[in-house]
């Protein structure tokens, strides 16, 4: 198998930071196209793609468009969720930091289609050079009447602008980002109204990953229908995969969506390292499943990934051999969601504290089978209760072994520690 | 409307009604923790959770809006365990050592624990012991019994606009706590109390002083003597059982009696003689070119917030003592001279709807000998409501009494001082008469009646159309200070309230205040002042009395001592602007 | 005076208050903001005290006491976990004789866990101020701290 260059095909090629190379690769070709266009068009091209976000939870980009261009009320805005704060997950920051370009202009296409007139990109604090690649490209950009008044010399006005994280994953969640943004602690907003009606200072907003802004131009490029060819009915175009764990090649790579997470694994990664065997994986990052080797044959696909009810999609593989423990992998996945829990609603405040304890005992072989009751029970609870994408897909990890290694948990229990 | 089901009954209900409020009309009370009628929705506690057929995850129904079609399970197996778990994490940290809780059996989350059928948490206790706020005179916060659920902070924000309590950190470790967690005597906090009455649990409530007056009572060589103040008689009720609104001034006599209080008289009767005073300050203001607008001084919530935040304008306040420390002085003075006993030997205890009074009562300015406060013990109606429980009084059945003398006649401008609009309406029968020299053809002054945030009207005095506002929260309090601040405010005269609805909305109020709450105990107040036979401060033949026999003049040397005070900033801001900063720089 | 300076540079609006607390934190030396500075920048944006403080406590970058020096963040996300055959933290932790969250004596350096760097592809990761040091290993480490004794 090999990698389906369209979102990656500047990556190593160009200087990222040079403008000049961008347009000398097709950059801003499609933004002049679309800036031609009728804005409704643009938004039926990205229909006809069926683009869905990036960043995991695949929501379809048209709707988005749609809902902020029939807004009415003034500013409109456009933020980029740049707040790549997964574990295991890096293809963002790649995007950052090798065709930062592609982003300001598929952000600025979107701009255009939906009226909106000021941007955002919302990069976590962690990417520090990402974060001044994006300063120095949005003046580039700005410098070249590519942002700002009049782009191109058309009545269009869009304005871009950074926005440093400050070390919180919830971040990336899009009304903690929004509340981020306006100076805030980052603790979600309720649903509805959603963004769109009322996001950033209370205007409609449209908030969206960054490489879903990434595949804009492309799309303008091939046009939806031709878009939609690429990968799966249900997840059409390429996807930007983030490998990394026990794998000899290590780093991110594009593949039409539809690949087997084997192939990605063995021909993409070069198998495990010292080609010791698989135990399992981790989808998505450390908000995503943990499923075992005989799962691999799984395709990469939207549709798949929604049967484990979380953010899957965001395309990071976490590869573990043999010498992992999960109860090590689940402590250190719980320890970090405890850590990152904005503590707004209760679930998922007081919830991981306790996920923790029983974990605890796992690892140190003194639960009962009422503690994996417990686990399981409180585990669905707060994944079906919580008020964000935190706490509802935090216990993820912990449902799908509970699945997949149940004898694992049987192990704990029936051989406990000796005193 | 939209159709649905709930359970297993279809419904017809408004668009945008949520599912907790569509529910209720058909009598199936969803239960709530976090959610408080007056306050937006937090959706924090997730206790209210609901499954809607074909949604995999459960929905809050307090910020679900009903669609046509849903159909909704309030009490399936799924519901009712996600509701129990919760209640179990939240009770894992949190203090439930209720028997040593003040709010024991009027706590929200032991009511909830309890009809959900939780007998003890199945979760570890992860509660780490924090210290306990409790170095003020008005408020005690107890960390440890806090389940974040917000409401504090959202009354403190956005009622109040004084932004003291704020969520601090994340996660586990999330605390309500004042700026650089300390506590609340370093902020600038007004001890309205508004927190306390909305908090579900007991992690904040007015500081307990019911052992001083039971100390103080069963000294034989003190005087105790009580004065209730207007809002009193229309809450207290509440607090023993009767329905929001019900009269009871006469059966408070009887039960501060049983109680063993020497003397029971009425803040009602300084509320008329800070008319007179106020009154008199409004019109030496308008005739001789002095600082205007005046505002009342009545409030110590707001006496507070203005010493805090705007020192520009404490000038505009009136120098009127409040009625409860005009009682006190008068206790201390004149009532001590005509029972002849010491000052030492007089206790005077207020029963107030307030936590700010109990700040008021000890500021050193309230004390006519400079060594003792005038007022002894504030208790708030809470506070009276748990001593009549302690004294086994049965309230409902009891008798009425009547208020002793010479602090125990009264008119209804006093009664209506406890809510929004009665001062302004108290004063405004007297100033006209005073200044017109001819009699008000109807007294009601409805324009600034109701609960309105803000209520303007004009009034003719002396030939002149005089403006005059009434506003009731801090945060509006906020804006009208501002709009003195800027030179922009077009009025002669203002009241400013600090709690919603002003003293019937109280922080010392019996829990469960809400606007159908506070609209009752208005009511019930305009009631009392229609059944008065004197409905205006001027005609209360106790308060010529008063001048007569000893105060002789409003604004005399005598009021000046005794009736009248002065403010000072507290806190010098740091209120550079972007100029100032650069000259600084 | 450096507050002063970054103030004027932003509009007093509470949504510069986060760009505010990372510009300026990040120029002070000592890297940390007291609550001097707090007041300073709420007078500035006209929010309450307890507004910054809210952000402060929120987000992990903020810092409220001196730390070291030179501050290392090592990366515990699951991928530097399953790759590291060792345990970065205890080596450290015994290099510089202290636990994690501690300042050594000398003030040169503070040890603290970071989330995800994004840096998966080459972990195992650590961060060094604004520096980052991928593919660890014992040796690599005992190297970089040496320099740090020795250099910085």
């Amino acid at each position: 198998m090999k990698e389906m260059k369209v979102i990656s095909k500047r990556f190593d090629k160009v200087n990222p930071l040079s403008i000049q190379d961008y347009i000398n690769t097709n950059g801003y070709t499609f933004l002049k196209k679309a800036i031609k266009m009728e804005r409704i068009s643009i938004i039926e091209e990205v229909e006809a793609s069926y683009l869905r976000g990036r960043g995991g939870a695949g929501f379809p980009t048209h709707i988005k468009m749609m809902g902020l261009a029939k807004e009415t009320s003034m500013p409109k805005y456009i933020i980029c969720n740049a707040d790549e704060g997964e574990p295991g997950n890096f293809k963002d920051r790649a995007i950052l930091e090798k065709d930062p370009y592609a982003v300001i202009e598929g952000m600025t296409i979107v701009a255009y289609a939906t009226g909106a007139t000021k941007g955002y990109v919302y990069i976590r604090g962690e990417y520090l050079e990402a974060l001044k690649i994006m300063k120095h490209c949005i003046q580039e950009a700005t410098e070249n009447n590519l942002l700002g008044n009049n782009i191109l010399g058309e009545k269009f006005n869009f304005t871009l602008e950074v926005r440093s994280g400050a070390g919180s994953y919830v971040c990336g969640e899009e009304f903690a980002l929004i509340e981020s943004i306006e100076g805030k602690p980052g603790r979600t907003r309720i649903k509805p109204p959603f963004p769109t009606q009322k996001g950033v200072f209370n205007q409609p907003t449209m908030i969206s990953n960054v490489e879903t802004f990434a595949n804009i131009p492309f799309i303008i490029e091939i046009g939806g229908k031709e878009y939609h060819k690429i990968g799966t009915p249900s997840s059409t175009g390429t996807k930007l995969l983030s490998l990394s764990g026990n794998i000899k090649n290590p780093g991110v790579y594009e593949v039409p969506f539809g690949v087997t997470i084997r192939a990605v694994i063995e021909e993409l990664g070069g198998g495990t390292l010292n080609n010791r065997k698989i135990k399992m994986i981790q989808l998505g990052g450390s908000c995503g499943p943990i499923i075992p080797e005989y799962m691999l044959d799984m395709i990469i696909d939207y549709e798949r990934f929604e049967e484990f009810e979380s953010k899957t999609g965001s395309g990071a593989i976490i590869v573990m051999d043999d010498r992992s423990d999960i109860f090590d992998i689940l402590m250190n996945t719980v320890l970090f969601f405890e850590h990152e829990s904005c503590g707004k609603c209760v679930p998922c405040r007081e919830g991981h504290v306790q996920l923790l304890k029983i974990i605890d005992k796992f690892v140190k072989r003194t639960a009962s089978s009422k503690d994996l009751d417990s686990l399981e029970s409180l585990a669905r609870v707060m994944h079906q209760t919580s008020l964000c994408g935190l706490g509802q897909s935090s216990p993820t990890s912990i449902i799908s072994t509970i699945r997949f290694f149940r004898d694992e948990y049987l192990d704990r229990i029936d051989h406990p520690a000796s005193n | 409307m939209a159709k649905l089901r709930i359970n297993n009954i279809d419904i017809e209900v408004e668009d945008n009604l949520t599912i907790l409020n569509a529910a209720k009309k058909y009598n199936i009370n969803i239960p709530t923790l976090c959610n408080y009628p007056d306050l937006h929705i937090n959706s924090e506690c997730r206790i209210c959770v609901v499954e809607i057929e074909g949604r995999k995850g459960l929905v809050t129904s307090c910020s679900t809006p009903v669609r046509d079609g849903m159909v909704i399970k309030t009490n399936s197996p799924r519901v009712l365990n996600a509701r129990k778990t919760i209640t179990e994490l939240i009770l894992a940290n949190h203090d439930s050592n209720c028997n040593a809780c003040a709010k024991n059996m009027n706590c929200e989350l032991q009511n909830l624990s309890s009809v959900l059928g939780i007998d003890k948490s199945r979760f570890e206790s992860t509660l780490e012991i924090a210290p306990i706020d409790e170095d003020n005179p008005s408020l005690m916060r107890n960390p440890n019994r806090c389940i974040k659920c917000g409401r504090c902070v959202i009354v403190c924000k956005e009622v109040q606009s004084t932004n003291v309590l704020e969520l601090m950190g994340r996660s586990h470790a999330l605390t309500v706590t004042p700026a650089f967690g300390k506590f609340l005597s370093s902020e600038e906090c007004t001890f309205c109390g508004q927190c306390s009455s909305v908090c579900p649990v007991g992690a904040i409530m007015e500081k307990d002083e019911t052992d001083k007056v039971w100390a103080a009572i069963n000294n034989d060589n003190k005087r105790v003597i009580v004065q209730i103040a207007p809002a009193v008689r229309v809450s207290l009720g509440e607090e023993l059982g009767m329905a929001p609104g019900s009269i009871v001034t006469g059966k408070i006599v009887s039960a501060l009696k049983l109680i063993g209080f020497d003397d029971v008289f009425d803040t009602d009767f300084t509320a008329d003689l800070t008319i007179i005073e106020e009154g008199n300050e409004l019109i030496q203001r308008v005739t001789t070119g002095g600082t205007l607008p005046m505002i009342t001084s009545c409030c110590p919530g707001w006496i507070n917030f203005a010493e805090q935040n705007f020192p520009e304008i404490l000038p505009n306040i009136s120098t009127c003592k409040s009625p409860q420390q005009m009682f006190g002085a008068l206790s201390k003075s004149y009532f001590t001279e005509k029972v002849g006993i010491k000052k030492e030997d007089l206790f005077v205890v207020s029963i107030m709807p307030c936590t700010a009074k109990k700040y008021e009562a000890q500021r050193p300015e309230m004390s006519v000998d400079g060594k003792h406060p005038d007022v002894d013990v504030v208790l708030t109606v809470r506070e009276l409501g748990k001593m009549i429980k302690q004294m086994g009084i049965d309230f409902k059945t009891l008798e009425d009494t009547k208020f002793d003398n010479p602090f125990g006649i009264t008119t209804g401008a006093a009664a209506i001082f406890g809510n929004t609009g009665g001062v302004m309406e108290a004063a405004l029968r007297t100033v006209y008469e005073v200044v017109n020299k001819k009699p008000l053809e109807n007294i009601d002054f409805k324009d600034v009646r109701g609960l309105d945030g803000f209520k303007e009207t004009t009034v003719n005095l002396g030939g002149m159309d005089v403006k005059v506002a009434v506003v009731h929260t801090l945060a509006n309090a906020r804006i009208i200070a501002e709009q003195i601040k800027n030179g922009t405010s077009p009025y002669a005269f203002i009241e400013v309230m600090a709690c919603p609805g002003g003293c019937i909305g109280g922080g010392g109020t019996p829990y469960g205040t809400n606007t159908s709450v506070r609209q009752k105990r208005i009511d019930a107040l305009y009631e009392v002042d229609g059944a008065m036979a004197i409905r205006k401060s001027h005609e209360n033949p106790s308060i010529t009395k008063i001048y007569e026999e000893y105060l002789i003049k409003p604004l005399g040397e005598k009021s000046h001592h005794l009736l009248h005070t002065h403010y000072h900033a507290r806190k010098v801001k740091h209120n550079e602007d972007k100029k100032n900063v650069m000259a600084t720089y | 005076m450096l507050l002063d300076m970054i103030l004027n540079k932003y509009p007093a609006q509470e949504d510069s208050l986060i760009e505010i607390l990372l510009e300026f934190q990040d120029a002070k030396s000592s890297h940390f903001i007291s609550e001097a500075e707090v007041k300073q920048i709420a007078s500035y944006l006209q929010i309450s005290e307890a507004k910054v403080c809210s952000v402060i406590s929120f987000y992990t970058f903020f810092r409220t006491e001196q730390k070291g020096q030179h501050i290392i963040q090592v990366c515990r996300g699951v991928p530097c976990h399953v790759t590291a055959d060792i345990n970065i933290v205890k080596i450290i932790e015994k290099e510089l004789g202290i636990k994690v969250d501690e300042t050594t004596e000398n003030k040169k350096f503070t040890l603290e866990y970071t989330s995800c760097l994004g840096l998966c592809d080459k972990a195992p990761v650590m961060r060094i101020d604004d520096k980052i040091y991928t593919n660890l290993t014992e040796n690599k480490i005992k190297a970089i701290l040496a320099e740090y004794r020795v250099y910085n």
